[in-house]
């Protein structure tokens, strides 16, 4: 079967040519990605790409562009065991409540 | 109807909550500076480097092209030197510099991720990675042109499939009544929509 990116010669509708500005939060993940790849030298664009290629379809389509990317470098960052999956869900539940307490 | 619901906004959020995405990537950046990786000035000034990255860039190479034959064999034969040249450092992704001539046309896609000379351009238009765009560029080019207001009966188009390791950039033609403009105005009549192939450069008003 051909894995859920692969979807050069498929059928499709028009071309949503409406502009859209980056979020604060999505220049951060982009930044994030050089420091990591280019600085730091812990993961590789490869890397990324096999994240946003494995973590499932129902995401994949879900996700905008730094959505994907951030959900692929958090499961790269785990597997290399440069976080462990418990500081980083302990972390997003502290980021989620003081970003609601703030709104 | 539910169903139409999800055609129109695939990403549930609740009203004024954060996005789950925008949260790991706070959660992410705190840790990954705590652990020492990078510095949160670090992480501003790529920000910062990455808005200095704009389709600019390679407006400005192509109007040096259009008037500098020698650079512009040299841009053909080894993009990353020629940009180098005009002080662009693009990294270590290979760049492939593809030239509209009067019967071929250029374009580029990538239709399995969103590859792009994203360290020369900066961030590619969304539609670049629209879901529509990947899928229909490759087997379809003439409409997907026609949508950008583009018709090319009598030139060949070629589509060019992008990867991580080699990334595209389109040479437009230059127009007809530019004789003696400068470089800078030149570089006026290209946007990102001729340097990724959807149109060609703009004419002269």
């Amino acid at each position: 079967m051909k894995p859920y990116h692969d979807i050069g010669g498929e059928p499709g509708g028009e071309v949503d040519q409406s502009p859209y500005e980056y979020s604060l939060w999505e220049l951060r993940v982009d930044a994030l990605l050089r420091l990591l790849s280019m600085k730091a030298k812990v993961m590789t664009v490869d890397e990324l790409r096999r994240g946003i290629e494995t973590f499932g379809e129902n995401r994949y389509n879900e996700e905008r562009y730094y959505g994907k990317w951030i959900f692929s470098i958090a499961s790269i960052m785990v597997e290399k065991g440069i976080v462990s999956q418990e500081e980083l869900d302990s972390r997003v539940n502290d980021v989620r409540d003081r970003m609601e307490k703030s709104l | 109807m539910p169903h139409d619901h999800h055609d129109h906004s695939p990403i549930e959020i609740d009203e004024g909550r954060p996005e789950e995405a925008q949260v790991l990537a706070e959660a992410l950046r705190e840790l990954l500076i705590e652990k020492g990786l990078f510095t949160a000035e670090d992480m501003n000034n790529q920000v910062l480097a990455m808005s200095k990255r704009t389709p600019g860039n390679g407006a400005a190479i192509v109007a040096r092209a259009w008037t500098d034959v020698a650079y512009k064999a040299r841009l053909l034969s080894d993009g990353p030197a020629a940009a180098r040249e005009m002080g662009f450092d693009i990294g270590p992704a290979q760049l492939l510099v593809v030239e509209n001539t009067p019967d071929v046309h250029n374009v580029i896609v990538c239709t399995l991720c969103s590859c792009y000379p994203v360290l020369l351009l900066g961030p590619s238009p969304e539609w670049y990675k629209s879901k529509n765009y990947r899928k229909r560029t490759v087997y379809e080019p003439r409409e997907v042109l026609k949508e950008f207001g583009t018709v090319l009966p009598h030139k060949e188009v070629r589509v060019h499939d992008s990867t991580a390791d080699m990334r595209y950039m389109v040479l437009p033609e230059r127009p007809e009544g530019t004789e003696g403009w400068s470089e800078d105005q030149l570089a006026g009549l290209i946007n990102v929509d001729s340097l990724i192939g959807v149109t060609e450069a703009n004419s002269p008003a």
